[in-house]
Formats: structure tokens, sequence, C-alpha cells
């Protein structure tokens, strides 16, 4: 079957939100068997003591990266229907500068925290509760933020057509860097002193 | 799987945990045309919520008049669904791996009550940066990179980049 199944109308679309709860239960069961309901252990990529985030976060994306292109290859999915989320240049940065901080402050993202509650670790419960708050806050104050919301529209660019190379180049390249950063990983944590946790 | 942490309980090899959240990933655009998300739930919740308290208030904002009101339903859609999954997944593993447990998880050297007001902060933080950069680090970030988008290459070195620097000002926290 071509994918993406759903969009290409040969199953009902109401099989999409049955679909979302599998892959949804396969996301958090990867996330936490990993060791990502820990906030400390997810944080240790910063520290050098444990470099888990690093090796799962980027693994994943160059499997599913290398994937849709076999896929493509092999005309098992229409690449054009697969959604690709319109960049906004400022948002992007901004917003990606205040999760940072954010992420170092209560050492979790969005779906880490959702693991963390899960698991009954009540920092998580804590964070996602905050990540209620701070939603909250941005869209009642949303006319502040309109103009660098809608600022530095570029559409959906590709990085490999950023850089002028073919998807399977950059794909390969990164390939190639992810596993030269695994190797950096495994000779720092060796230096860095061990953190108990 | 190896014994890594004190408490005695088991994780996946990070790189076999890796294999499988790409294969899920994978699996999203294949059924789905999408990839994995977390922040759109909270999102929608929150419009819901809003909508079901001040429906008028709704109607003037115009962020949340993109996801609520005039007859849109914020809470059917995919990624509340997928975000239930998440928690049962999550669930699920803890049962495996014999992880649950209620407690506040914290550096021996700070107290449980810094680590949840830290905890809040960054929730706050983060929920509000995930809104401007329209996604978060599973729906910017890694779902993006899987289709090569430069906008989450951008995202993505834009939250571990400044998670790097700002780790150093909390270390105090976790070190």
């Amino acid at each position: 079957m071509v994918g993406p199944i759903i969009t290409s109308g040969m199953i009902s679309p109401m099989w999409d939100n049955i679909f979302a709860v599998i892959i949804g239960m396969g996301f958090g069961f990867a996330l936490e068997a990993s060791g990502f309901s820990s906030s400390r252990k997810i944080i240790g990529t910063f520290f050098g003591y444990d470099f888990v985030v690093v090796k799962v976060f980027f693994t994943a994306a160059i499997v599913a990266s290398m994937g849709l292109l076999y896929l493509s290859y092999f005309g098992l999915v229409d690449y054009s229907q697969l959604y690709i989320q319109p960049m906004f240049l400022s948002g992007a940065i901004v917003g990606g500068i205040i999760m940072g901080i954010g992420f170092s402050m209560g050492g979790f993202c969005p779906g880490t925290s959702l693991c963390a509650a899960a698991v009954g670790k009540l920092d998580g419960i804590v964070f996602l509760g905050g990540m209620f708050i701070g939603v909250f806050l941005f869209s009642e104050s949303f006319p502040v933020w309109e103009k660098l919301y809608y600022s530095g529209s570029q559409g959906s660019k590709t990085i490999n057509g950023a850089f002028g190379i073919s998807p399977e180049l950059f794909t390969f390249i990164l390939v190639l860097v992810a596993v030269g950063m695994f190797y950096g990983a495994a000779w720092v944590q060796k230096k860095v002193k061990k953190v108990e946790y | 799987m190896k014994k890594i942490k004190s408490d005695g309980t088991t994780y996946l090899n990070p790189y076999l945990g890796g294999v499988i959240l790409g294969t899920v990933l994978l699996l999203a655009f294949y059924i789905s045309g999408r990839g994995l998300g977390a922040s759109g739930a909270v999102k929608n919740t929150v419009a819901a919520t809003v909508n079901a308290v001040a429906p008028k208030h709704v109607e003037h904002n115009a962020y949340y008049c993109q996801f609520a009101g005039n007859g849109k339903e914020p809470m059917s859609n995919w990624l509340v669904y997928e975000v239930l999954g998440v928690l049962a997944g999550a669930f699920i593993s803890g049962i495996i791996f014999n992880r649950l447990k209620f407690k506040v998880e914290h550096s021996p050297k700070i107290t449980s009550r810094r680590r949840l007001l830290f905890a809040l902060g960054g929730g706050i933080l983060f929920g509000f940066g995930t809104q401007l950069a329209r996604g978060c680090t599973s729906g910017a970030a890694l779902s993006g990179m899987a289709v090569l988008s430069l906008g989450g290459y951008i995202t993505m070195i834009a939250i571990f980049g400044t998670a790097f620097i700002a780790a150093w000002i909390f270390r105090k926290n976790w070190i």
C-alpha cells in the first residue's frame, strides 16, 4: 500500500484516531523505556555524564529520515503527501531559545514530561501543569506576539534544498555526523566524573 | 539491557530505544502522513477549556480562534488521541521495568520544593516557547528532521544550543 495510508483514502479516516492512540503508545513506550521519564538522566547530556538523549534522538532521526527515503524510493510512500510544517524563522528561533531555557530549568520537554507523569514522577506532573499555564499565557497575550509569530515566513523549506544537495546526500551526511557524535559522546562520558542519580 | 541506575531499574539500550522511536515515527508518517507531537495536545486542551468556560472570549482572541469555537472540535484531534496513547505506553513501560512510583526526582543537593518550583518554571517557559515555535522537541524538531524540514533543524539547534548554555546557569540544581 502506498502511504500515507489515511490521506490516500484506502482506509476510512475514522481509523486515523485509532492509529493515533496506537502510535502514541509506541512513542510513550520508546521514550519511557529509554529512560526519558527521568529528568536527571535527560539533563546528563548537557553535563556529559549520560548521553542517552543524543543517542536516542539522533538514532530515531536517522532511522526515520532513511526509512522515508527508502519507502519513497520503492514507491511505498508519496513524499509530497507528508506534512512538512511551514517555517516561520523568527518564531522557530525565539521559541526554540525559550524552550531551551525551560528544558534546562525543568529537565523535561513536553513528550518526556508526559512519560514522567505517567510513571508517577511528581516533578513531571508539575512540569506538565506548567506547560498548560505557559500555553494559556501565550494565548492570552497573543496580540503582543502576533507580529513575531507571523514574521519570517519561508514556506515548507527543506534543509537539503538550503544546502543545494539531494535529500539522499544530506541524509548520508546526517548519518555520518550522528555516528561521529555517538563516538564523541562515548569518549566524553569516559572523561567526565560519574554522577550518582 | 543493563543496569545503569542506582534504584535498580533497567533501561533499554539507547540505540535500540532510538530504533524503536524512529520506527514509530516512520509508521506515523506512513499511516497518517504526519509526525509525532506532544505540545499540540496541550494547546488544544487549553483552547477547549477556555472555550468551555468563556466562549465569547475565544471568539475575540485571534489565537484560540484557530483551534476552538465556531463548531471546531479541539479535543477530537489526532494529537490529542496520540498523547493519550503516550500516557498509556509510558505507563506500560513503567510496569514492565518496575518504575511506577510516586516521587520527586532531584539532586541530593537540593530540596524537593526547589525541584518542583524549577519544574513549574521550566514547564511554563517550555509551554510558551512551543506556541511561538509551532511545536516542541517532538513535533517541530524530531518530526521536522525526519522529513528534512529546515525549520525542524533550526528549532532543534535553538532548543539544544540554548539548553546547553542554560544548563550551566542552572548547574547547581543538577550536579
